[in-house]
């Protein structure tokens, strides 16, 4: 405190802008960190639900099963996800890493299962009189059809992990937490503000990016709402 | 020993469940401010839901608030509440109630709002034309169409919203510990400190336990109060089977 005041920062405002102007290069690392930690396990959460959604959608018995293990592990809170693997990883990123991943899975998977329920029989029928074998059917027919269910499903998945990832701050992995726990153990309030705005800042654009992804991934979507 | 054995010892410790720091005191702390806050929450989110809802004003603010709400820092809300309120013990007429901490009240009223009113919001606003129509034609003025029909019909989506909170509210109390109030998150941030891994793997247990029990609890309450005709499977619905029509004997 004495050192902040030393400094010439008002530790009782809310925000301080001598402090952020002082702290570009703090912020924006704190921010880099955050987005690595939340795309890497939205990345995992993709590379993972891609082919359990895709099982669960063809094996309709398998649907249940997935989505109640990965309901469960939604469930869990955040720092008692970390707390259980603690003691086998460490304070390492992997400890992070993992339930966070863990959380997208029960989103994306829900998702993808109903983008793909909601591809139209007849242009599978169409794609299949056509000669089209099932991965080829798959991948040129079935998935385009089903984004704007999966970009729905990352965009909420990306929100969410962005809000979970200062909580990974507290077994020691960086990004936007880490900057207000350093803030609150100086009774700091500025770090805090800045990096709370910056989080909500961060769903917000994230989001907007996902959801010009989309339109841009499907041209198709926007002509016919132009001809309805 | 093995590390689980460990754990197993460490809950057969019978110091672990008597005095302030016993696991039953703990979980009483637990549930009593994620109730106390879950309740105030919702009196806040559910008149403003209904009524928007019920006139159908505001959806952009209410779905965007939900939307956002995802990504609100607890983390940020709990610090800065205690820098401003402090953990000091509250008045005694909040630690009657069960709030014994304000700045963790705060941090958890303001994560349990939104679900609570964007579903509120759509439940309401989904409500199909036709059966609003018929509660006009009626004779139901709005207060009692909102009672009586609109209410029951956006009961799931509600409670599902009531869920999505409490389940939130339950996991987030446990980073209260962090600013040396109590909770569940006392075995994990101490654990943490100390570097007892024994210590933070069983409060991880207790902690995981308790939010899948509140989920199942919450179920079973939606069970029972939603309409039998208006429950929400999980479980996409079995192909219908033609039946036949009934033919006169």
């Amino acid at each position: 405190m004495t050192a902040l005041l030393a400094a010439g920062y008002s530790g009782n405002a809310w925000i301080d802008w001598s402090w952020v102007s002082d702290h570009t290069t703090e912020i924006s690392t704190r921010l880099r960190e955050h987005v690595v930690l939340a795309l890497l396990a939205l990345l995992y959460g993709l590379l993972i639900a891609l082919p359990l959604g895709i099982l669960a959608s063809r094996k309709r018995r398998l649907l249940a099963p997935i989505l109640g293990i990965t309901g469960a592990l939604y469930t869990i809170p955040s720092l008692a996800a970390f707390a259980f693997l603690l003691p086998f990883t460490g304070l390492s990123r992997d400890t992070a890493l993992i339930p966070l991943t863990a959380y997208s899975l029960l989103i994306l998977v829900r998702n993808i299962v109903t983008g793909l329920d909601g591809v139209p029989p007849e242009v599978v029928d169409a794609a299949r009189g056509m000669g089209y074998s099932a991965p080829r059917q798959l991948v040129q027919i079935e998935l385009p059809l089903a984004v704007p269910a999966i970009i729905a499903g990352i965009r909420i998945a990306a929100v969410t992990l962005i809000g979970l990832v200062p909580v990974a701050a507290l077994i020691g992995q960086g990004g936007l937490g880490a900057m207000m726990l350093d803030g609150f153990q100086r009774a700091f309030r500025t770090p805090i503000t800045v990096a709370g705005v910056l989080v909500i800042a961060l769903a917000i654009v994230t989001d907007a990016v996902l959801l010009l992804l989309q339109r841009l991934l499907t041209p198709w979507a926007r002509r016919s709402r132009v001809a309805a | 020993m093995s590390f689980l054995g460990q754990v197993v010892d460490w809950f057969a410790n019978g110091d672990h469940w008597r005095g302030r720091e016993g696991i039953p005191r703990l979980v009483a702390q637990h549930l009593e401010i994620s109730a106390i806050s879950l309740v105030c929450a919702m009196l806040i989110a559910l008149p403003i839901g209904l009524v928007l809802g019920h006139l159908r004003r505001g959806g952009f603010v209410a779905v965007n608030v939900s939307n956002i709400g995802r990504a609100l820092p607890s983390l940020a809300i709990l610090l800065l509440a205690v820098l401003a309120f402090g953990v000091g013990s509250p008045p005694t007429l909040f630690r009657t109630v069960g709030i014994g901490s304000i700045p963790t009240f705060i941090a958890l009223v303001a994560l349990a709002i939104p679900p609570v009113l964007t579903n509120t919001y759509v439940g309401m606003a989904g409500v199909d034309a036709d059966l609003r129509e018929a509660a006009l034609g009626m004779g139901m003025n709005g207060r009692q169409m909102l009672r009586r029909v609109e209410l029951p019909v956006a009961l799931p989506l509600i409670m599902a919203g009531v869920r999505t909170s409490a389940v939130a509210v339950v996991a987030t109390a446990t980073l209260a510990a962090y600013v040396g109030w109590g909770g569940l998150g006392r075995y994990i941030i101490d654990g943490i400190a100390i570097s007892d891994n024994v210590r933070v793997f069983a409060g991880a247990l207790l902690v995981a336990v308790l939010s899948i029990v509140v989920e199942l609890a919450l179920g079973a309450v939606q069970r029972m109060v939603v309409s039998p005709g208006l429950q929400v499977h999980e479980r996409p619905a079995a192909v219908v089977v033609p039946q036949p029509a009934p033919t006169e004997a």
